[in-house]
């Protein structure tokens, strides 16, 4: 499937750039940063994922099986996707990636997850103004997402951010957001 | 088993229609198969159907290929209830480009409307 057939008239910037670092609710000094590509912070990643509650999955991912949770591992973490980490010392507890459609020039779908121990502590918001500060500095101006009707929290956030819905026809309410690209906070 | 299949063109859709003929083929299923509007559809009505044909001539099976105008959801369940049909087959949702399943408002309407079990396909 592809996205919105159409994206809210006014972009909406401010949204800060990667590296940063944020006090959660619960005080934990958390780091946000952009995937650096290595094998490392992918393992960090994939540990995040393997520990995580199936609960929390959302329309299928992450996948719980770890032939597939590589499969996705592999389509996300490509150099055409934006990814930004949350993370408590050594240890990834958020995630927040963006993928393109079918190219840089179209629009991207952005998903976030973080884990239960770290959820209701903010850091969900500040991953989602991450990922966005990163997408605007890499030129994305589309972006959309499509979220379970029944999670309110997350509708809540999204809308929070600025992010509007364009379909509520199906179980799952499709929102997208238009990015100002020249808006971003610079960090020098 | 009576089986109505409803495919819109979509890709869930054309998988859905590869499993329900070949399993109507293994066990006999006496299947009806009902093309329905979708606007975002990649493929027009008459490749669906073309699409049909071949599938049921590949499996070496015969089955009705009905046309349906009008609400997609609604069309089926009526068409499922004068019928008598034991079963509503339908695709089981798109992938997002991050591979996130989304299910279709077709798919939900004669999930909460049916009387039929309904079989989405995965």
């Amino acid at each position: 499937m592809t996205g919105p057939t159409r994206y809210p008239d006014e972009p909406v910037g401010g949204f800060p750039s990667p590296p940063r670092t944020v006090e959660d609710a619960d005080g934990r000094e958390i780091d946000l940063r952009a995937y650096d590509g290595s094998d490392d912070e992918r393992e960090a990643l994939r540990a995040m994922y393997e520990a995580f509650d199936p609960a929390d999955r959302a329309q299928g991912i992450p996948p719980s099986r770890p032939g597939k949770l590589e499969e996705w591992l592999d389509r996300i973490l490509t150099t055409e996707c934006c990814n930004v980490f949350a993370w408590d010392g050594d240890d990834v507890v958020g995630h927040a990636t963006l993928v393109p459609e079918n190219g840089p020039e179209s629009p991207y779908e952005l998903a976030i997850f973080v884990v239960q121990s770290h959820q209701g502590a903010g850091i969900g918001t500040a991953l989602m103004k991450s990922i966005l500060g990163h997408g605007a500095d890499e030129g994305i101006s589309k972006v959309w997402l499509t979220v379970e009707r029944w999670n309110r929290s997350a509708v809540g956030l999204y809308e929070k951010i600025g992010f509007e819905t364009t379909d509520a026809e199906s179980f799952e309410l499709e929102m997208a957001i238009r990015l100002d690209a020249g808006q971003t906070e610079s960090t020098g | 088993m009576k089986v109505l299949l409803g495919i819109g063109g979509s890709d869930d859709s054309i998988r859905a229609l590869e499993a329900v003929v070949a399993r109507a083929a293994a066990v006999g299923d006496d299947l009806t198969i009902a093309i329905v509007e979708n606007p975002r559809s990649p493929r027009s009505r008459e490749e669906i159907a073309e699409r049909a044909r071949e599938e049921l001539e590949g499996a070496g099976i015969d089955a009705p290929i009905r046309q349906v105008e009008g609400n997609p959801g609604s069309e089926l369940v009526d068409i499922a209830e004068r019928g008598a049909f034991d079963e509503i087959a339908l695709g089981g949702g798109q992938t997002s480009p991050m591979g996130k399943i989304n299910v279709g408002s077709i798919a939900e309407f004669v999930l909460l409307n049916a009387r039929t079990t309904v079989r989405l396909i995965r």
